[in-house]
């Protein structure tokens, strides 16, 4: 009965992602623990759903994701704090546009090669702009951070919306993770996501039925760097701060964590990862220091024992995911 | 003034050889695993991390530097058996990217385990006083410790090299990372050489990490940090070559002291441009043949 009941709203959800999306996520800060956590699991989901896209549907390895997220949130940063550019909306926009070149230079190079070398590759350039920001201290604050982001009120159609507010803050993350989850959702029901994904299954035969396949990887690399770079921008405003740990390499190694416990190739599993692991941190940090012991315990048992994640394994059988 | 700054160029240069034959010997080690199991080992840098420590505690209990020397390598040896055993094993026939995956987490818990265990600010190891002096080379003064590195780095290569090229052992773990499939066709116990080359891979890090603690210090983050420069050493010299992984991990080294000594801040930077320059011009590597394991 219960059973019944669950399969046929895990049904209702996989053939109304978007719109599931919407309605769980306009409830979610009032039934998360606190409102901040509500927040970040919006912004680090979209950050996994952008390695997702990459990892999961396009069948690419990324261990260097920091690099995008770190280059939205520096360039968002950047432009706000440093350029006094008085506008949230162009700040963002100069975020997502570093990310987006990063993205493309740095997907060039990766894509050279192949398999596990792509893996290697990305988690070596993301340590590279680790160390230049590190260094580049005039700029980016170095290992201080970037401090002082002014969270100006956002200008919208018929007034202006101050984001000091948490709850507005969170509605105003709200709508630009919606705008990225229903372009995700348009990309995979594309041509485009068709090819991706067959690139996942069968690389080879992609080749074979004439696609370019690095053209289709790069434009992959480029939309991923893009998500993530949109949250990097988000969390620069929400912690009106950026650290220089947004680069490291443990940045890329949470977000990969993430979307490995939520299911990757999922579409909801970075969502579902992104809360669980936030969750686990905050529960688990209560009760010991070495709370990422715990963790990378958990990540080994998921990669061996259930390498579909939670949302990949709940849904398991249901078809198109 | 002439003088002196050529002697420190010269101090420079040899201390990149120092660093460049850690790097060889971890570089080596995760070669050789992934040449015969597909398998790269993220947690190959936590090893060598782990076997710093353990030289740490040993020095402690045995007050010996030689006993600790021989008895590191193999302690940090024989858990890298034991993770063969009972994790990695269990992903052979997957996506190469399992096992990577597997071994993140395994790194990040080690991290984690060794601050546990010894703490989370970094330790400091003497080298044995019998080394503790500089010698004079005639133009300049380096430390003894150091050239027992390098003399240290060059025996255990030399001994694998002829162990990998004269014994059967060697011929079957070559055969096997040419084509395991037909060395299993001829009857041979393909599970205990993975076994085997899993655990020399890992001493040889353990190794690594007992020479370069009183260089470098002891501390958590040291193992994540060397194994994305011996990522870039196996691009660099092409995976799965051993002259590759020699060549790449010295001229690293070099790089790394000599950038030190001229442009300190760009040091850390130049190792991944040189890594992006040969990604245009050979993207195989140096050595590497185009299309293995990719």
């Amino acid at each position: 009965m219960i059973r019944g009941a669950f399969r046929r709203l895990t049904a209702w959800v996989a053939a109304h992602p978007v719109a599931s999306f919407i309605v769980f996520f306009a409830v979610f800060p009032f039934l998360a623990p606190y409102q901040s956590l509500a927040t970040q699991v919006l912004i680090f989901g979209l950050f996994a759903l952008g390695f997702n896209l990459l990892y999961g549907y396009t069948g690419l390895l990324s261990f260097g994701h920091a690099a995008y997220y770190g280059l939205g949130a520096y360039g968002t940063g950047i432009a706000l704090a440093k350029l006094k550019v008085a506008s949230l909306w162009v700040g963002l926009g100069i975020g997502l546009g570093t990310a987006v070149v990063g993205g493309a230079v740095v997907g060039f190079f990766c894509l050279r090669r192949r398999g596990i070398y792509f893996a290697m590759l990305t988690l070596a350039f993301a340590q590279m702009l680790y160390f230049i920001a590190f260094h580049a201290a005039d700029l980016t604050g170095g290992d201080d951070g970037l401090r002082g982001i002014p969270l100006h009120p956002i200008g919208l159609p018929g007034g202006s919306l101050s984001l000091r507010d948490p709850l507005a803050f969170y509605f105003f993350a709200y709508v630009l993770v919606v705008l990225a989850v229903a372009g995700l959702k348009r990309i995979l029901d594309s041509p485009f996501g068709a090819v991706l994904q067959a690139i996942r299954e069968n690389s080879d035969r992609a080749v074979a039925c004439g696609y370019d396949i690095n053209r289709v990887k790069l434009l992959s690399f480029v939309f991923s760097a893009l998500f993530a770079g949109l949250a990097g921008g988000l969390d620069a405003l929400r912690l009106t701060v950026v650290p220089v740990d947004s680069l490291y390499w443990s940045t890329s190694g949470q977000v990969v964590i993430m979307t490995l416990l939520g299911g990757a190739g999922t579409f909801f599993g970075p969502f579902v990862g992104a809360a669980t692991y936030l969750m686990l941190a905050d529960r688990l940090s209560i009760f010991i220091e070495a709370w990422p012991l715990v963790i990378g315990v958990i990540f080994m048992a998921f990669v061996l024992f259930l390498p579909r994640g939670i949302w990949g394994t709940l849904t398991a059988g249901l078809h198109g995911r | 003034m002439l003088d002196i700054s050529l002697q420190a160029l010269a101090a420079q240069v040899f201390t990149g050889l120092v660093m460049g034959g850690i790097l060889v010997l971890m570089a080596i080690g995760l070669s050789l695993i992934f040449g015969l199991m597909t398998v790269v080992n993220f947690a190959h840098g936590s090893f060598y991390m782990l076997g710093a420590y353990v030289a740490f505690s040993l020095m402690g209990l045995t007050k010996s530097f030689w006993a600790t020397l021989v008895l590191a390598p193999l302690v940090v040896g024989a858990l890298g058996l034991l993770v063969e055993r009972l994790l990695i094993r269990r992903l052979y026939g997957r996506s190469p990217d399992d096992p990577l995956l597997l071994t993140f987490g395994l790194s990040l818990a080690m991290v984690e385990g060794a601050k546990l265990v010894w703490g989370k600010i970094g330790l400091t190891v003497d080298p044995p006083k019998q080394l503790a002096a500089a010698v004079d080379l005639g133009f300049m003064n380096f430390p003894v410790y150091r050239l027992f590195v390098i003399a240290v780095t060059a025996a255990v290569l030399l001994a694998l090299w002829l162990f990998l090229e004269k014994t059967n052992v060697g011929l079957i773990i070559r055969a096997g990372s040419r084509d395991a499939l037909m060395v299993r066709a001829l009857g041979l116990d393909l599970n205990r050489i993975w076994l085997l080359v899993f655990g020399i891979g890992i001493g040889m890090a353990g190794l690594a990490g007992v020479l370069a603690g009183p260089m470098r210090g002891v501390y958590a983050e040291m193992g994540v940090e060397i194994i994305i420069e011996c990522f870039v050493v196996v691009v660099v010299g092409g995976m799965g070559s051993l002259a590759g992984a020699i060549v790449a991990g010295l001229l690293m080294g070099e790089i790394v002291s000599l950038t030190t000594f001229f442009a300190p801040k760009l040091a850390e930077i130049v190792v991944f441009v040189v890594m992006a320059v040969v990604l245009l011009i050979r993207p195989s590597g140096l050595f590497g043949e185009a299309g293995l394991a990719e």
